[in-house]
């Protein structure tokens, strides 16, 4: 039986991370790459990296900090955020990230799902989802949108639909972010995750609205999740990754403990 | 120096990384006199059999790897699809493979118990050490390891399995045989545990 996955979030713009994070002693915690690496030794399962920088030209920094990562972490990440490409796709996998993750650009060109999974294997790519419950309506029968550019332009797709259009193009493991959520700390829409991951093959993963330990467990069961992404809670120190896995761990929940280098017998 | 054999694979780097970081040298390298004068053999490696096979064919290293590798008594290390090559018969593109370790390679069920089995396994998973080996020395039994696959081995031989995972069925995880070693899992992106196993494989006294 697989673990549950807990996957640490980084916004990054122009090379940095966009959000404070404040616990850390030792650490530059603008620098994507020393956060990546805390995470990594706290135990996180993987790590997903989005990529918010406005411009094309400093893309390439990203790529750089792509690069750097792969050379000090030893856990799957991925990199999501602007890739609308073939060629976009394939720098990042070049860099070192073990999946790309496609999100609006996915919904304007659903074919770069397919062309990513004939290039690269499925495994490789993500298909991220920004949902957000607008109400049942024909054509809309989940309830649940599909919204792009960072929740500003709804789409008029129905989630549910789109999650098994994803899968049928070759997506390899889905993410459903909840739009309502995001932020909240309210805990995930356990509704939509549930519904998708109980109608698809395919992982999905839970991201949007973890506040507490309690809000993992409940997407691993109740939401039927296969992974979750946290942020915030672990951001800001309040819930550090191995207290959130001794919490899941006590309830019952397959979770993997890593082993710190220093704990290997020699 | 250690040769990671480029046949035109991703992944490669990963393993590359892992062991630079680890402070060992080595090179991804194609060419058969490169792969013959190495200490350490590493097959790494996402992809299908069947691809895998036609690439190892078209660049001559299927008999390097059998006779000058596997033959020769050289360390041997195959990652993911560097395990599932290994046998002698794949069912993904019903490749004919490397005939190393006797054996097959097989699709995991559809569904189990009428429940449907999400294929590929992607993430993480326990690995039970089915007999004891120096690759796992300092890594305790049961530890989780990174997985991305389809498909897994079936040796003929049982006595060749050293570990075992499950994933609906009990599979097959690890492989030794004398000199040549392999793990359906990614030691590369597998943290601190899939560190010191490959550590331990260029440690191994060859």
């Amino acid at each position: 039986m697989l673990a549950k996955r807990i996957i640490p979030c980084l916004d990054v713009r122009d090379g940095k991370v966009t959000k404070g994070i404040r616990f850390l002693e030792n650490v530059d915690v603008g620098d994507p790459v020393a956060m990546a690496h805390y995470y990594y030794e706290q135990g996180a399962d993987e790590i997903v990296f989005y990529d918010i920088t406005a411009s094309n030209e400093r893309r390439g920094i990203m790529l750089e900090v792509v690069r750097a990562v792969a050379r000090e972490i030893f856990i799957p990440f991925s990199v999501g955020g602007g890739l609308r490409t073939l060629d976009d796709m394939r720098a990042v996998l070049l860099a070192g990230a073990e999946k790309v993750s496609i999100d609006s650009g996915a919904v304007r060109n659903p074919a770069i799902i397919s062309e990513g999974a004939r290039a690269f294997g499925s495994q490789a790519v993500v298909l991220s989802m920004q949902v957000k419950m607008t109400g049942a309506r024909p054509g809309l029968a989940s309830g649940y949108e599909v919204v792009i550019d960072g929740g500003r332009f709804f789409t008029g797709r129905d989630a549910i639909e789109w999650a098994h259009e994803g899968e049928r193009l070759g997506a390899g493991e889905l993410v459903i972010n909840s739009i309502d959520r995001d932020g909240t700390k309210l805990g995930y829409d356990l509704e939509i995750t549930r519904r998708i991951s109980e109608s698809v093959s395919i992982p999905v993963v839970a991201s949007g609205g973890a506040g507490t330990p309690e809000h993992l467990r409940t997407a691993f069961t109740r939401g039927a999740a296969d992974a979750a992404i946290v942020a915030s809670i672990v951001h800001y120190g309040e819930f550090p990754i191995p207290d959130i896995k001794r919490y899941l761990r006590n309830a019952g929940i397959e979770v993997r403990e890593a082993l710190a280098p220093q704990r290997l017998a020699p | 120096m250690i040769a990671i054999v480029d046949y035109r694979a991703g992944n490669l780097a990963s393993v590359k990384r892992a062991l630079e970081h680890l402070g060992h040298l080595s090179e991804i390298t194609d060419r058969a006199e490169r792969i013959r004068s190495a200490e350490r053999v590493i097959l790494p490696g996402v992809g299908a059999a069947g691809a895998t096979m036609e690439n190892l064919r078209a660049l001559g290293l299927d008999e390097v790897l059998k006779r000058d590798v596997a033959a020769a008594g050289k360390p041997f290390l195959g990652i993911c699809i560097g395990i599932q090559v290994l046998l002698d018969r794949s069912e993904e593109d019903d490749a004919g493979c490397l005939g190393i370790i006797k054996g097959r390679v097989v699709r995991y069920p559809r569904s189990v118990d009428g429940r449907p089995l999400k294929v590929p396994q992607i993430g993480w998973n326990r690995v039970h050490q089915a007999r004891p080996h120096p690759i796992f020395a300092g890594v305790p039994d049961n530890t989780h390891f990174y997985f991305v696959n389809s498909y897994y081995p079936v040796p003929g031989d049982r006595d060749a399995v050293i570990a075992t995972s499950d994933y609906g069925v009990e599979f097959c995880a690890a492989i030794a045989r004398g000199n040549v070693i392999a793990t359906q899992f990614h030691l590369e992106k597998s943290g601190a545990a899939g560190l010191r196993m490959l550590d331990n494989f260029c440690r191994l006294n060859s």
